[in-house]
């Protein structure tokens, strides 16, 4: 039971970080219908922006006042992943809006390389993983039996709390709205004097600071972090995506959640054990799949003309 | 305009010609310097397959730094009369398939006279066949798992492949002595295992399973984790639900860091213990905890008296990364093929293709004392020195416990 207990906290903290970097992807599919395979990247270079303010900016006293740096780099990384998830969509694929589908498709997976293959040539030490500093409470929390990093509460919070947030904004606010009517029909929406630049720039610019902070939080809660991040956990969220319906913001959260608890729970009772929680993750993905193809939340593919 | 030019450049020449004159000046009151030997033959080469790039570069650079102060200093001895020889390092990334590629660039040039590498015994598995099709001599000054040299079966051992040679250990070795130190040393009795699948960790974790259940410890927990995983608190919390005394991993140290530090976090404070892969100063700074231990091949290099010339003439080169953990196996895994391609060629002999099998019989019989101490292969390409060392994690270094060669 304490096992079960421990293995739903750990597959819920895990949950709540792939729904920050799943919440990316869904949003720029629902606008631009574009699977932005170079999002985990932005994760991961939020997270060595974080890693960069403590080191470089921050003076040796308040390195130790985890109050003071920590919002400190959790603002960097968000600064960084949102000028690279900027110049990503004004250089690799604005140029690109009117192209066949598969066009920004593939510079994706070419921005992708690009930014691992960048961060780990210029920033000192990358070339293999990067000690980060444990900039939260270290002490983790016990609740009954079961045993929670601190960091990794905070995780799940912060990823709670923006989703909230997020949808909230979507559906209320003016420029919420806007998003909403360019992702129904972009055509329409301009002729409503809607820019959709703007609003396609706003989808990319959201999508890049919850993955910077998702990025920043990992690191405090892994304590390394690699050029390799991204990749690893932005299949995850791409699966979380399309599981919870690509183009839904709650199917996105549902769908990481979904798929941390299952990585979790096939870790201790699924035949193979930790060693093919990924089999049981994508299978759990096709099966959804085969009988709801648009996934959980998702709409049925709308044909435009 | 021109002018300036003409004199800066006047200048500069000067400036290089009195550095050089300084270099030999130098060179030659040690007692024969480059600029003195014979090198009208040409060029050999020889190659380094390592990781150079990624996670395990931190050991694949210090092998190539340690191999290439090897060719060095045999230039300056002109160890090899008529020839001078390079270096030609080449990045496995720790991927079998990558270091085939290297394997294959490095055997097609027939001025490889031979290669050391490679770190990853995954890797040395791909790289293996394809130096032995074009029988260039290879030893790895890393490579662990004991297949590589006797095939899969222990007890009937046969020699994979005449080509390959070995300077370090093995985890057959190793595993056990790992078993021997935390059972009966360390008094752990109920040990979980965790390992990564790969050829080096799989087969030390076996190798350490099998003497510590003999040793009298039970075997709590068996795990594998990803090689890329990250998040480990699955693992972690079934580990924890069995209760163990240690931890036993079978990997490498950018596993092996996080591992520990997120095994303190969920309350699971029991040392983690591995083998050669996660004795590095990397593993401390990933989270590896006080208390944590390792066994690595050979004696400690930086007090062992043996290699006392070999740290020197390693800092005063001046390579920007440290020798690591098989430095001292690289330095003296290039000098083997270098002394052996010395008695080849001898003093008037020239290099060729057909030098390959007489250069393989003398590494063969190879003897001489290097910096990890005697140096010499038995008739599976294994070597001869046995020595393991433990070390344990005390004030944020890794500090040898217990030295000697293990027997039975």
């Amino acid at each position: 039971m304490g096992t079960l207990l421990q293995q739903i906290a750990n597959g819920l903290i895990f949950g709540g970080l792939i729904a920050m970097v799943a919440l990316g992807y869904t949003m720029v599919y629902g606008i631009i219908q574009l699977i932005n395979f170079a999002h985990g990247e932005v994760f991961m270079t939020g997270a060595f922006g974080g890693l960069a303010v403590y080191s470089w900016l921050l003076p040796p006293a308040a390195q130790q006042i985890w109050y003071v740096a920590l919002p400190a780099m959790l603002v960097g990384g968000a600064i960084v992943a949102l000028v690279v998830a900027l110049l990503m969509e004004r250089f690799a694929y604005r140029p690109l809006r009117n192209a066949p589908r598969l066009a920004p498709l593939i510079t994706a997976l070419g921005v992708s390389v690009f930014l691992q293959e960048a961060m780990r040539i210029f920033f000192p030490g990358a070339s293999s993983a990067v000690p980060f500093p444990n900039a939260f409470i270290s002490a983790p929390l016990h609740i009954g039996s079961v045993t929670i990093p601190a960091s990794g509460l905070l995780m799940l919070v912060v990823s709670v709390v923006l989703s909230i947030v997020l949808e909230t904004y979507v559906n209320g606010s003016r420029m919420g709205r806007a998003m909403r009517a360019t992702a129904q029909d972009p055509d329409t929406a301009r002729l409503m004097g809607i820019n959709p630049d703007r609003v396609i720039v706003l989808t990319f610019a959201i999508g890049a600071v919850l993955a910077g902070v998702g990025g920043v939080l990992y690191g405090t809660y892994i304590h390394n972090v690699d050029p390799y991040i991204g990749f690893q956990n932005g299949l995850f969220a791409f699966a979380a995506a399309v599981l919870g319906g690509i183009g839904s913001i709650r199917g996105a959260v549902i769908g990481a959640f979904v798929i941390g608890l299952i990585k979790n729970i096939a870790d201790i009772w699924l035949p193979g054990g930790t060693a093919y929680d990924y089999v049981w993750i994508f299978i759990l993905l096709i099966a959804v799949l085969v009988f709801r193809p648009q996934g959980l939340f998702g709409e049925v593919e709308r044909v435009r003309a | 305009m021109l002018n300036r030019t003409v004199k800066a450049a006047v200048v500069v020449m000067t400036g290089a010609l009195a550095l050089a004159a300084c270099g030999t000046n130098k060179t030659e009151s040690g007692g024969g310097g480059s600029a003195s030997c014979d090198q009208s033959k040409g060029t050999l080469t020889v190659g380094v397959i390592a990781p150079l790039t990624g996670n395990l570069s931190a050991l694949g650079l210090g092998i190539q730094h340690s191999a290439e102060l090897a060719v060095a200093e045999a230039n300056e001895k002109c160890t090899v009369k008529g020839y001078k020889l390079t270096v030609d390092p080449e990045d496995d990334q720790a991927t079998p398939q990558v270091g085939a590629q290297a394997a294959t660039k490095l055997s097609s040039d027939s001025n490889v006279v031979g290669v050391v590498g490679t770190l990853n015994s995954s890797v040395a598995q791909t790289v293996q066949p394809i130096l032995a099709g074009k029988k260039v001599v290879q030893i790895s000054p890393a490579n662990t798992n004991p297949s590589l040299t006797k095939g899969d079966n222990l007890d009937a051992p046969k020699r994979q492949f005449p080509t390959y040679f070995r300077v370090c250990t093995t985890d057959n070795y190793q595993g056990p002595d790992a078993a021997d130190y935390l059972v009966k040393k360390a008094g752990k009795k109920k040990i979980a295992i965790i390992q990564d699948g790969k050829t080096y960790g799989k087969g030390l974790a076996d190798a350490f399973a099998k003497r510590a259940q003999t040793d009298g410890a039970q075997i709590v927990d068996q795990e594998q984790v990803g090689e890329k995983d990250t998040d480990f608190s699955g693992v972690l919390t079934k580990v924890k639900g069995a209760n163990p005394d240690a931890i036993y991993y079978g990997g490498e140290y950018p596993v092996a860091g996080p591992l520990s530090k997120q095994a303190a976090g969920l309350g699971l404070n029991v040392p983690v213990m591995g083998g050669d892969g996660i004795f590095d100063p990397k593993f401390i700074d990933l989270g590896g905890k006080e208390g944590d231990l390792a066994t690595s091949v050979g004696a400690p290099t930086d007090q062992l008296d043996s290699a006392k010339d070999f740290v020197k003439a390693y800092a005063a080169k001046g390579y920007k990364d440290p020798y690591a953990a098989y430095g001292a196996f690289s330095y003296d895994a290039a000098n083997a093929i270098i002394a052996s391609l010395a008695a080849t060629l001898g003093d008037g002999g020239t290099w060729s293709d057909s030098q390959r099998d007489k250069l393989l019989t003398n590494v063969g019989s190879y003897k001489g004392n290097g910096a990890t101490g005697s140096v010499a292969f038995d008739q599976y390409g294994d070597s001869t020195n046995k020595v393991l060392t433990v070390y344990q994690v005390t004030g944020k270094e890794w500090k040898a416990v217990q030295t000697g060669p293990f027997e039975g």
